[in-house]
């Protein structure tokens, strides 16, 4: 049942066609790959973050009594911060990393597909046809 | 039978029925559906289904009344419950979905390979979890006892009926779908009355806005009228006394203590287990980061909206009450009064006076109460001898107001408020009825989605994992079945006799969360360096000192001896603590295994995850 539902046709998942052979860990380029991808990702997390910190415990909390000697509507700004500010951007920061990531996921399935081919290419049958993962 | 109870049987009867008409259409047969619903389910249901999780009786009842009560510092709860999925999505929802293993004391079992470290996961999750559901079941009761006119108890009994019925049938999947019904039963009766509330007091259609706006209409008495609500309310805070609405670190939150509060709900949040094991219920990374988008989404339609519901309670409530005589008090208030949940203490001139404690004067002024701490048979004789001293023109019987001011008891209770509100502005029964069962909604939700992890923390990482790993399918499954009915029984035993302390053991649980699982788990994924011994005594130091600092200020009567920080906010010390400890001696002892090194590898590679099965395509369904 687990290869079943693995074939690229199942639409039940939405995960793109897994690599046919196991990926050879070994293998420089994939270890730069894979280097290159964890590297972005603690890159984007930590700008993310960042600004996690800043609007919700520095902008609500930390300077919340200096701000609120600004008006934001009927709102002191501190406050707003607090109770309404922070929330929001909080969910525009969760929406950009599953944006940023899923993307980044992507290109470097992308990489490791180009890296498969090109170790497979010599042996003439070209990438895996059924997703048998059987060619070697 | 008014209409308010017929309205209320209608809505909570027929949500119940299909609740349980979902958990027959989803029942489970293997473990895998019972943990983590086949990992086949969508990520907007997943998000949806971990919002309504979440969202627990304290979300939907108590929340906005605590945010009407502190005002600014009602924020920590706000930015705390919304701020910790912004951890959980980033720093473990895809980690943990890709390890996709069953539990969170499964990760921490794994990846620092020790029983030790298991067993304090497991402990910390059940302890967390039974501390939830002892809420849940209160505000099951609450509702049932206010509404539909029935015994508390019976309330309680039923709801743990159903509740069983459809987590022993259906397990995580049944749940999972529930949930998601659950999620927009209460997300309706949350955001209807507030937006008629908004409509009624400011003209605007959104809470939101209409928090900050001026106030109109019939409802605002005329001197009112063209003041900014906020405004207004600090105003009116100032008269009676209270503390301002607006401002920020006013009374006992201080700067350090709303910092360390926040902070500690946040990571606590990240590190509830019951919130965790939604990740793996996805169908892959992706969809773990997705899910935990949506999740936050459903979550903030609440959350935005419940500092207006607080807002605007506050001002009916200071409205409504203040200088009123006997005649003139709200039908509302005669209702709730009945619950001993708001009571009045006349100083003798007829007239109710609700006053703050921002000074003495204003203190001994107040005459609004309610039953808190104290026995009914203690209310009620505080009552009689009140009343007599009244009657007596002060020379016999004592005044009531001492008592209860001794007892700190002022005030209306705050768990009130979001059911009082839509009666206060004297919206349609039928909204008033579907408030009701949003109450229920909420509290089942989150009351089902912990009882399933007590059963997997004991039948998966204690029965399975430690004592018999030769278990068939079959007998895991009925020992989860048995450990679920078990909790329920206990869960509807602290729902009958709640126990006095419920709020002190909700900031127990999210320090303990806080100072135990985040680091452990955090640094388990972003450091290949941190082996057993350091994770676990850290993971120790970082329990024992929580522990050891809320038990010791909150039973024990022990000073705030660290920088005043209190019981709510410690966890934020606890999680350094544990940081450091686990930082400091890495470096000192040796480093995980090959083996671990590799899961570790696997774990951030977002390549090759496992399979996400589906159970409705596999034979045995």
């Amino acid at each position: 049942m687990s290869e079943a539902s693995r074939s690229p046709q199942d639409p039940a998942t939405d995960a793109p066609r897994p690599l046919g052979a196991q990926i050879d860990v070994h293998d420089p380029r994939v270890v730069a790959a894979i280097d290159r991808y964890w590297r972005k990702n603690v890159a984007i997390m930590t700008v993310l973050l960042v600004v996690w910190a800043t609007v919700g415990l520095g902008c609500g909390v930390l300077f919340a009594d200096s701000l609120n000697a600004f008006r934001l509507g009927g709102f002191p700004l501190g406050f707003w911060f607090a109770q309404q500010g922070s929330i929001a951007v909080f969910v525009v920061l969760v929406f950009a990393y599953a944006l940023l990531l899923n993307g980044l996921d992507r290109a470097h399935h992308r990489e490791l597909e180009r890296i498969e081919s090109e170790a497979t290419a010599p042996a003439t049958t070209g990438p895996r046809a059924g997703g048998s993962g059987a060619t070697r | 039978m008014n209409p308010e109870t017929f309205w209320t049987y209608i809505f909570v009867g027929s949500s119940f029925a299909l609740y349980l008409a979902i958990a027959w259409w989803s029942r489970v047969r293997d473990t895998k559906g019972f943990y983590v619903a086949g990992r086949g389910v969508p990520a907007a249901a997943n998000g949806m289904a971990t919002a309504a999780d979440w969202m627990s009786a304290a979300s939907f009842l108590s929340m906005a009344g605590l945010v009407a009560t502190m005002g600014y510092s009602g924020g920590v709860y706000l930015m705390g419950w919304t701020g910790g999925y912004v951890l959980l999505a980033l720093l473990l929802a895809p980690y943990l979905r890709k390890f996709g293993h069953f539990t969170v004391p499964d990760f921490v079992g794994d990846r620092y390979e020790s029983v030790v470290a298991r067993l304090v996961a497991v402990a910390c999750a059940i302890f967390i979890s039974f501390t939830y559901v002892a809420g849940q079941m209160r505000g099951v009761g609450l509702v049932f006892s206010t509404f539909l006119e029935i015994d508390v108890n019976l309330g309680v009994v039923i709801g743990m009926v159903i509740v069983c019925i459809y987590a022993t049938l259906g397990g995580m999947k049944g749940i999972t779908w529930t949930q998601v019904t659950q999620y927009w039963v209460l997300i309706t009766a949350f955001l209807i009355p507030t937006i008629a509330i908004s409509l009624q007091l400011t003209g605007n259609l959104l809470p939101q806005i209409g928090m900050g706006s001026e106030l109109v209409g019939d409802a605002v008495p005329a001197a009112d009228h063209g003041t900014s609500l906020l405004a207004k309310l600090d105003e009116l805070h100032h008269e009676l006394g209270f503390a301002s609405y607006t401002d920020a670190f006013v009374g006992t939150w201080d700067r350090l203590n709303v910092f360390c509060t926040a902070l500690a709900l946040m990571v606590g949040t990240a590190g509830l287990p019951h919130v965790i094991v939604r990740f793996y219920t996805v169908r892959s990374v992706r969809a773990a980061r997705w899910s935990a988008f949506w999740a936050l989404f459903f979550i903030s339609m609440l959350y935005l909206t419940a500092p207006a519901t607080a807002a605007f309670a506050r001002y009916y409530m200071i409205r409504s009450l203040d200088d009123k005589t006997a005649e003139e008090l709200p039908d509302w208030f005669r209702k709730w009064e009945s619950t001993k949940l708001i009571a009045w203490f006349d100083d003798g001139d007829g007239r109710l006076q609700y006053r703050g404690a921002a000074d003495v004067t204003h203190e001994e002024r107040n005459e609004v109460f309610h039953i808190g701490k104290l026995s009914a048979g203690e209310f009620d004789e505080i009552r009689r001898t009140h009343d007599d001293w009244l009657a007596s023109d002060q020379t016999r019987g004592t005044d009531g107001r001492v008592r209860l001011r001794a007892a700190g008891v002022a005030g209306p209770d705050r768990d009130i408020i979001v059911l009082a509100t839509p009666q206060m502005a004297r919206l349609a029964s039928w909204i008033i009825a579907l408030v009701a069962a949003g109450g229920l909604a909420a509290a089942l939700s989150t009351a089902s989605g912990l009882l399933l992890v007590i059963s997997s923390s004991v039948a998966h990482d204690f029965y399975f994992r430690l004592i018999d790993p030769e278990a068939s399918e079959k007998q895991r499954l009925l020992v989860g079945r048995v450990v679920i009915a078990f909790a329920v029984v206990v869960a509807g035993w602290f729902g009958i006799n709640p126990p006095a302390f419920v709020g002190e053991v909700v900031a127990f649980a999210f320090g303990l969360a806080a100072a135990s699982f985040f680091p452990a788990i955090v640094l388990g994924i972003f450091s290949k360096r941190v082996g057993t011994v350091p994770a676990v005594t850290g993971m120790i130091a970082g329990v024992a000192f929580t522990a050891t600092y809320i038990i010791g200020t909150v039973f024990a009567g022990m000073d705030r001896w660290c920088f005043g920080i209190g019981a709510q906010g410690i966890g934020t010390v606890g999680m350094l603590l544990n940081f450091a400890v686990t930082l400091g001696l890495a470096p000192l002892f040796p480093p995980p295994s090959a083996g671990v090194r590799d899961m570790i590898e696997t774990i951030r590679e977002p390549e090759g995850e496992g399979p996400a099965v589906d159970i409705d395509s596999t034979p045995e369904h």
